[in-house]
């Protein structure tokens, strides 16, 4: 028989961490820091107008951009958060979560050996939806002295004729960090130089605790026209099982991206989006609230991370912290395993999201405040074993 | 500081103190300075406990009273409220707006106990005009705590 497979894609390689997945399945009792996404229900209200869009009998399918009123909310809110201002009709996408605004974005522009620059470590997507679409994911790897910013310097030195593309996961999964406006300047100055295009990713724009508004790079004079903006209800809405996300890009970028989206997927889900436009609506302060109680715990457990000693450069955003382990002399996968098995407690090693989380683990802060005291007590003994 | 104390020991007023302090980024003794300051200032009148008492053997009825009164002379309700309130079965009384005027909550044993109270105690006050007593079936929810069973995470242990 033939090989039935395609070449790409069998040749991208399953997540490096996939033994430690397999060890964290046989342990149904661990207590889990390790998910990536919030811990909240969706708020009711949402739940309610799905609810009530199933009664109608709203159960069509929708312009393949998507609901027409949710893109005009969608609008209001970017321009009232962010200062963005979108075309609802012409300059706006509805998606199946941002997870495939990336893809269609990459696959809408990557011409075969056109180059994408991913700041890393970050969300293990861009990588192998960047070889999907025929472009050549080049890594930069960001410093934790930098506080997992990105630094003119590093992006100056990973172009090439062939960029095309560079990726801002920020705020970041895995490590929490933000870029600021002040950050952001010179990274703009860079882009525009070389003639490259941002595929910023903004997921975890609502969960900033700087105390100042987050910025948007597409926000930047000259910027709007050069950036792809991903955006979604998974993470501040507390929607991710609705998988609902949107692209905010130019005109014939769209175009191109609604093509594809058309014929792989036709819309994003009904309900959800009929849902959504009470989330993006009505819902500013149960989001607050949110973020708030995130914001407790990251400071919870940075106070942790201090009285014991571990190394911990603060994050600023999403619902992640990233210590150092490197003091401990072993891999960030060693280390997670064997916290693992001794303490049951699962963490996630920096090395899932790409070479440079090496000596680092990510932890979430998506749990209670009971769960993370627990996880953390064992933690602390962990660590004062090793260091015995 | 004080309406994060408050907001957290509102759902717990067992949480404890020193992880309060590391979440507000404070020490415990501040918190505890503060606590201490509201009690005295009655801002925290009390620390009692949300008990399901379904699930015990002690038998409990509770019913929600509609009562409507003649506010008295120069005190209005407060007086009437006060006749009311320090009765040790009921629980709570509200001032309220609509077709009558107090709600009185009350907690006894059995239905008897508190046809009793409604009759031989409620009821026979000068100012009370008429009662209407709602027994109280089944609590879902008090406190904003539902009292269903906890539920339990659902989520992937690890995801990325
Ligand atoms: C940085 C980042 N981008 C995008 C996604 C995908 O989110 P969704 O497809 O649910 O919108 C995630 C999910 O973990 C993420 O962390």
């Amino acid at each position: 028989m033939r090989n039935p497979l395609n070449k790409v894609i069998t040749e991208i390689k399953p997540s490096g961490i996939r033994k430690f997945f397999d060890i964290v399945a046989e342990m149904p009792e661990a207590i889990s820091l390790g998910v990536g996404e919030p811990d909240f229900d969706t708020p009711w209200k949402v739940r309610d107008e799905a609810i009530y869009s199933l009664e109608r009998g709203r159960t069509f399918y929708t312009s393949n951009s998507g609901l027409k009123e949710l893109r005009v909310e969608i609008s209001d809110f970017l321009e009232r958060h962010y200062g963005l201002k979108y075309d609802p009709i012409k300059e706006m996408l509805m998606t199946v979560g941002g997870s495939e605004g990336i893809d269609v974005a990459l696959r809408a522009m990557l011409d075969p050996g056109d180059e994408v620059l991913i700041p890393q470590p970050c969300y293990v997507s861009y990588d192998p939806c960047t070889i999907l679409a025929g472009g050549v994911p080049v890594p930069i790897n960001l410093k934790e002295e930098n506080d997992f910013r990105l630094k003119p310097e590093e992006l100056e030195a990973a172009i090439t004729d062939k960029s095309k593309i560079l990726i801002m996961p920020f705020p970041n999964n895995p490590t929490g960090a933000v870029m600021e406006r002040e950050d952001l300047e010179p990274i703009v100055e860079i882009v525009k130089k070389h003639d490259l295009f941002v595929l910023t990713d903004e997921i975890y724009s609502e969960l900033s605790y700087t105390g100042k508004d987050h910025v948007s790079i597409a926000s930047f004079p000259g910027m709007k026209e050069r950036t792809i903006y991903i955006n979604g209800f998974s993470k501040s809405h507390a929607m991710t099982g609705w998988r609902l996300g949107y692209v905010c890009a130019p005109e014939i970028v769209i175009q191109q991206m609604t093509k594809i989206h058309q014929f792989a997927i036709m819309c994003a889900p009904t309900t959800s989006q009929y849902a959504a436009i009470t989330a993006i609506r009505d819902c500013d302060e149960d989001v607050a609230n949110m973020r708030e109680e995130y914001n407790d715990r990251r400071r919870y457990l940075l106070n942790r991370f201090k009285q014991m000693n571990v190394k911990c450069f603060e994050p600023f955003g999403a619902f992640y912290i990233f210590p150092s382990i490197a003091e401990f002399g072993m891999t960030s996968e060693e280390f997670c395993t064997k916290l693992l098995k001794e303490k049951e407690v699962a963490v996630v090693p920096g090395t899932a999201f790409g070479d440079s989380g090496e000596g680092n683990v990510r932890i979430s802060y998506a749990y209670s405040l009971e769960n993370l005291k627990k996880a953390m007590d064992r933690i602390e003994e962990f660590i004062n074993e090793l260091r015995k | 500081m004080r309406e994060k104390i408050l907001n957290y020991i509102q759902h717990n007023s067992r949480i404890d103190l020193a992880d309060l302090a590391m979440m507000l980024g404070t020490d415990k003794a501040a918190v505890m300075n503060e606590l201490e300051k509201m009690e005295n200032e009655h801002i925290i009148c009390g620390y009692p406990t949300l008990i399901n008492w379904d699930k015990t053997d002690v038998e409990k009825v509770s019913a929600l009273i509609e009562v409507r009164v003649t506010p008295q002379r120069g005190m209005g309700f407060d007086k009437v409220a006060e006749r009311i309130y320090n009765y040790p079965e009921v629980d709570a009384v509200y001032l309220i707006s609509g077709s009558y005027d107090f709600m009185v909550s009350i907690e006894g044993h059995t239905l008897r106990e508190v046809a009793d109270f409604v009759s031989a105690k409620l009821s026979p006050l000068d100012s009370v005009l008429s009662t209407q007593t709602n027994f109280v079936l089944k609590k879902y929810k008090d406190h904003g705590i539902i009292m269903a069973e906890k539920n339990v995470d659902e989520r992937e242990k690890v995801s990325l």
